[in-house]
């Protein structure tokens, strides 16, 4: 259940400073993605973008246990960045999250902008950042596979950093930061491979059938492969 | 997306707070909440005032306690952190209900307790006076950028898709002698779920064009005008008790 709090945090678990400065932040870097966006979406790529946000969503709802106690559910950044690009993705995600508060009082509705920074600005970009680093592992439908695994691998990770310094500016200073640090990361890590395998598998899936629908392997199309027939 | 469609947390009703703009309620609820999170933990008494303006809406639309109580539920996990704290936290003890507990912790504890609490139960008020539909109208009015509210839309509508596509690929995995029982039927959904994805996504894609082809071109028709000066008067009403409230208790 940490796990919970780490992600989707409930009003209170953050200052009003601290809740309104990271509401700024992830205004700015909804802008920001919002202006890039423009150049990738388009009447064709759309209904992928809705069927991501739509993905992302439902698996967001699945909470699988981590540790007796410890529940976690996926955060999709990863996912979203490779299938969709960054900033179609970041918004992706932050539109999952804006729906969830609003609709499934799913995170407090103040803590909207820090759970945006976290899981759509930090997390979608550690996972793109991963995976184009490791692109030219993509060539062969494994490495793909890895990449999409190490990529939402880093995203879960990095992503529950971002909570730990929210905590470290706007929370309780009751709680030793170090003990904080420990645990998020140490939870994350398990989800994380909980999330790689799901990225993985989805994104080996779409790969294989319609290789088109991935942001991550455009340009990289190859020859189409002519077979003799067999005699 | 559309009005038939049935929510779990929607409360269908024609009641004043259901008729009123959704941008009016968007405003209203995070506001109120932001109010909530504000005041200092230690003026216990203005979070019974929260509670009672809550109870307040609640009576004008007609929503019964009992409805809204197991749906609160999802704030579970935070009602154990709250529980844990007094036992974690470092700091000077007190003695409370008999037992020896952090007085930092058990403040930590409550401040969660008492401001999620109250954060869920006002998302909660929102969900069910507003339908998703109707939230994304508000959300469009509120001046989000067309894009966001075209993903949105999107994505309301293919939420159903997924569900029913997932729906026909147990049935068809089940006639084929798939016997689902609890554990096994997760390791078949989750190598499935790439195939899900595409599955959704082709059925998505003749969705969105046959939408196209009727003249759609990104976001719902929007009928109604912007909310009038007495509606933001009204919808803000509470939110305004809220912020006096507030102001007294800093």
């Amino acid at each position: 259940m940490v796990r919970d709090v780490a992600m989707h945090m409930s009003d209170g678990l953050l200052n009003t400073t601290t809740s309104l400065l990271f509401g700024g932040v992830a205004v700015v870097g909804l802008a920001v993605a919002a202006a890039r966006a423009r150049d990738d979406l388009d009447d064709r790529t759309a209904p992928m973008a809705g069927l991501v946000a739509a993905f992302v969503f439902a698996t967001q709802m699945l909470n699988f246990p981590v540790l007796p106690g410890v529940s976690g559910h996926l955060l999709g950044g990863a996912l979203a960045a490779i299938l969709v690009g960054p900033w179609v993705g970041a918004l992706c995600v932050s539109i999952v999250l804006v729906v969830q508060g609003l609709v499934f009082a799913d995170g407090g509705l103040t803590a909207l902008g820090a759970n945006i920074t976290n899981m759509a600005l930090i997390g979608t970009a550690a996972g793109f950042g991963v995976a184009v680093l490791l692109r030219r592992f993509t060539r062969t439908r494994g490495g793909l596979v890895a990449v999409a695994f190490t990529a939402a691998f880093a995203n879960t990770v990095i992503a529950s950093l971002g909570f730990v310094l929210e905590f470290a500016i706007g929370g309780d200073p009751a709680f030793s930061l170090g003990a904080v640090t420990a645990t998020m990361v140490g939870v994350h890590c398990l989800i994380g491979i909980g999330e790689g395998i799901i990225t993985a598998l989805t994104v080996g899936a779409v790969a294989a059938i319609r290789p088109d629908l991935v942001y991550l392997l455009r340009g990289t199309r190859r020859e189409l492969e002519l077979k003799e027939p067999v005699a | 997306m559309s009005a038939g469609h049935a929510h779990p947390l929607h409360r269908p009703g024609d009641s004043p707070v259901h008729r009123l703009a959704p941008q009016v309620k968007i405003v209203a609820a995070v506001s109120a909440v932001l109010c909530v999170v504000s005041t200092p933990r230690e003026r216990f008494w203005a979070f019974g005032v929260y509670f009672v303006l809550l109870c307040a809406v609640w009576a004008i639309a007609r929503i019964p306690p009992g409805w809204l109580a197991p749906r609160a539920l999802i704030e579970a996990p935070f009602v154990v952190l709250a529980l844990v704290f007094p036992f974690v936290a470092g700091g000077p003890t007190v003695a409370f209900l008999g037992i020896t507990v952090s007085e930092h912790g058990l403040l930590s504890g409550w401040n969660i307790l008492a401001k999620g609490t109250l954060g869920v139960l006002a998302s909660l008020t929102l969900a069910a006076t507003t339908s998703p539909g109707e939230l994304i109208v508000g959300l469009q009015r509120l001046r989000v950028p067309n894009m966001v509210v075209t993903i949105a839309t999107l994505m309301m509508r293919y939420l159903e898709v997924i569900g029913d596509e997932a729906r026909r690929m147990r049935l068809a995995r089940i006639s084929r002698g798939h016997d689902p029982r609890f554990l096994w039927q997760v390791g078949a959904t989750a190598r499935g779920v790439g195939t899900l994805f595409v599955r959704s996504y082709e059925r998505g894609e003749r969705v969105h064009l046959a939408m196209v082809s009727r003249g759609w071109t990104g976001a719902m028709p929007d009928h109604g005008g912007p909310a009038g000066r007495a509606a933001w008067l009204a919808g803000l009403a509470p939110t305004v008790l809220a912020a006096v409230v507030l102001g007294i208790a800093l």
